[in-house]
């Protein structure tokens, strides 16, 4: 040993001696109360849990459509969010009506929002995810635009157990079989949607008629359709003459809608989406289908009608989540379009809708558990209370964490009608979520452990 | 839906699917011929000859000018691209030239997205060609009808630059053989910037043209150039005729597998390209030792 080794061995045995006895002195001063409360909590790690929440800002990680068939849809998303975690870090007026014990930031703690390009496809939102967790320790997960990316992030989720609040998501499946224990779903779904415009569209139209169905070929598609047709054949004897089932990011629709003019149809149902949605239905129109056929849009797709024009749009009755004109009933709704508006410089769709208030409730979890800690977040989730959303009462279903919200049914205004360039709908029916529910198990749901 | 009037109609979509596949195949395909050079940023060209038109649109309300400005753009903006950035790739590795093109791609396809956001724009058809068309065995919108006559026309245009100007002796020469062109005192670098120029310009014109069809957005030109590469592989690298061959090919294929089954039509379509591989590896019309 050098006469250095010597030395530095010297000063760090004289260190920890002096260490060791600020922590005896530190103990001897330390409440006994907290320690007793520390250890009677008994929580063991997990997933980002404490790491992700131990210093002054927690992280979100949201893996959102920014290019492909999803990107307009994608952007309009991350604005929600964005405004959302905006509203928690102030103490805006608008978040604590959602989540009153929000004060300038979550249990003290700044909230900053991560996000990424997924598009829409599962396997890149979960890497984005693995990374921000990684990287980041993020407490909470977000993201889809694409059932088929949620119902991976929910597996996902549910294994690094880290929560995930979806983003659109339009399947039965992403709180149907493919629940987890770790997801939460805010926006109306396939189910719902049908038993919200099934009625609607048989009190106007009536019983015996023959439909097209032009349907995205994964999860989404193939659920809302499914749902969409059980409900009007069952209930109101239609039938399905046709169903065009074409893969995500189809340009030319020439060949399905060559099938469906072929078919008899008297009516054009379409659950395609995103950009697949506007060019099936402007290809549509091209050859002659629209306006012979009526044209039903069951989940409504944020910018269509921007996108497509009003002479397309109009008479065509659509089930949303949202829509900004009933800021005029809803004072919560009124202070969401005013703030996004001033923001971001237009009205918002549902889908920065479903993420701002998706953020909310969870900021409302988390305060009025008083923890980050997981399976606690998820407990004040299940225990059903009723909280408020920009549509009045809702509840998140301990069954499967889907929360029971109204569905809004739109029907498109003629452009002489349309008091803005905004104002392409017209609220027709705001239908409770009670009723349109299916039974907790009926889609297979089995949500899993909470550790 | 297997009767007479649907399968009609779709061997109308095909050709009209066929005759737009085989004009951005012919551009992807003579670059390809010419330069060695597998241009992975083609279907930006397609998407930027749409945005550029739009843009002349917007100002002037011609379809015509539109035309005419979205693929002189993206020729000017060809010739560009090869004199900065890919006459430095051309002696370099294959992995290169496909790295730099596929991130032009990407530049160009954000930049658009940058400057007009990711939604769909609508270039309407010119007034005469609103509607349908009742041909009295069935009907069909109007514009795509003439789609097949406007691309068409551009095809052969295009076949009388090659194969009736001294220009494009040169560079069918110069597909056969580069070197040889360069030995006998051609400046063959001009002729390249002239490929490439040309070969984009038609990936513009098509990109523009389609436009009244498939309305624009940034990400046009992806599902676009997997479609392209198959065609160029059916109808043999460097091949004119066999791009317009295979373009036709490859959107009946497309066309008819749909009546049956939609979900197939692209199955069909790359098992058509395997066979064609096993039998034909150089293409229906390809010859072997060309780039």
């Amino acid at each position: 040993m050098t006469p250095l080794d010597h030395q530095k061995t010297a000063i760090i045995s004289r260190r920890t001696v002096l260490h060791a006895g600020a922590g005896l002195l530190g103990s001897a001063v330390l409440p006994w109360s907290s320690l007793a409360a520390f250890a009677a909590e008994d929580k063991p790690a997990i997933g980002t849990w404490p790491t992700g929440s131990q210093g002054d800002t927690v992280y979100i990680g949201a893996a959102v459509p920014l290019t492909g068939t999803y990107a307009l849809q994608g952007a309009d998303e991350l604005k929600g969010w964005q405004l959302a975690v905006e509203h928690i870090n102030e103490g805006h007026a608008l978040m604590k009506a959602l989540a009153p014990k929000v004060d300038k930031g979550l249990l003290g703690k700044k909230v900053e929002l991560l996000s990424a390009d997924s598009v829409a496809k599962p396997n890149q939102a979960v890497e984005v995810e693995q990374n921000y967790i990684n990287q980041n320790k993020i407490i909470l997960m977000t993201g889809s635009t694409s059932s088929a990316v949620a119902v991976a992030l929910n597996k996902f989720a549910q294994r690094e157990k880290v929560l995930y609040v979806a983003g659109i998501s339009g399947s039965n499946d992403t709180t149907g079989k493919d629940c987890v224990r770790y997801g939460f779903r805010q926006n109306f779904f396939g189910q719902t949607a049908a038993a919200a415009i099934g009625p609607v569209l048989l009190k106007q139209f009536g019983k015996g008629k023959k439909a097209a169905f032009m349907t995205p070929d994964y999860t989404y598609g193939h659920t809302v359709t499914k749902s969409v047709n059980d409900y009007l054949t069952s209930q109101g004897g239609w039938e399905m003459v046709t169903n065009q089932v074409s893969p995500l990011g189809t340009q030319d629709f020439s060949q399905y809608l060559t099938n469906i003019a072929n078919s008899g149809a008297e009516f054009l149902i379409n659950v395609n989406w995103g950009r697949d949605a506007v060019l099936s239905t402007q290809q549509a129109k091209q050859f002659g289908l629209l306006p012979n056929m009526k044209l039903v849009i069951p989940y409504q797709i944020p910018f269509l009608a921007k996108e497509v024009g009003a002479e397309i749009t109009e008479g065509v009755f659509a089930a949303t989540d949202f829509w900004w004109t009933q800021e005029d009933q809803y004072p919560l709704a009124k202070q969401f379009v005013e703030a996004f508006q001033a923001k971001f410089g237009y009205r918002p769709e549902w889908g920065a809708e479903n993420s701002y208030v998706s953020f909310a409730h969870w900021a409302r979890m988390v305060s009025e558990a008083g923890s980050f800690y997981p399976p606690d977040v998820i407990k004040q989730y299940e225990k059903g209370e009723t909280i408020p959303s920009l549509l009045g009462d809702v509840h998140y279903r301990p069954e499967d964490h889907q929360c029971i919200r109204p569905v809004v049914i739109v029907r498109g205004k003629a452009k002489k009608d349309m008091k803005n360039d905004e104002d392409f709908w017209e609220v027709l029916e705001v239908v409770p979520g009670e009723g349109l529910m299916q039974k907790p198990d009926a889609f297979g749901c089995n949500l899993g452990d909470y550790t | 839906m297997i009767n007479w009037a649907n399968f009609i109609s779709q061997c109308f979509n095909g050709l009209v699917l066929g005759a737009l596949l085989a004009l951005i195949s012919s551009g992807l395909t003579i670059i390809y011929g010419t330069l060695g050079v597998l241009n992975l940023a083609h279907g930006a060209m397609f998407m930027l000859g749409g945005y550029a038109g739009w843009v002349a649109y917007t100002y002037t309300g011609s379809f015509l000018v539109a035309v005419v400005a979205g693929s002189l753009f993206v020729m000017i903006v060809g010739v560009v691209v090869e004199r900065l950035i890919i006459r430095h790739f051309y002696t370099r590795p294959h992995e290169d030239q496909l790295l730099v093109t596929f991130g032009l791609g990407i530049v160009f396809v954000e930049a658009v997205r940058f400057f007009f956001g990711s939604m769909s724009q609508t270039v309407p058809p010119p007034g005469l060609l609103v509607g349908i068309t009742n041909l009295g065995f069935m009907i069909y919108p109007t514009y795509r009808l003439a789609l097949l006559g406007i691309v068409a026309v551009a095809l052969v245009a295009l076949y009388f630059v090659l194969y009736r100007t001294r220009i494009g002796m040169i560079v069918r020469a110069g597909i056969e053989d580069s070197v040889m062109v360069d030995s006998l005192g051609i400046d063959v670098y001009r002729i390249f910037m002239l490929v490439f120029g040309i070969g984009a310009m038609a990936a513009g014109f098509a990109g523009i043209v389609n436009a009244p069809v498939v309305s624009i957005a940034p990400d046009v030109g992806e599902a676009i150039l997997v479609q392209t590469f198959v065609v160029v592989v059916i109808g043999g690298v460097g091949s004119f005729l066999g791009a317009i061959i295979g373009g036709l090919i490859a959107g009946e294929i497309i066309s008819i597998t749909s009546m049956f089954n939609p979900g197939y039509s692209y199955v069909v379509l790359f098992v058509a390209m395997t066979l064609v591989l096993v039998l034909r590896p150089h293409g229906l019309l390809g010859t072997a030792g060309r780039e």
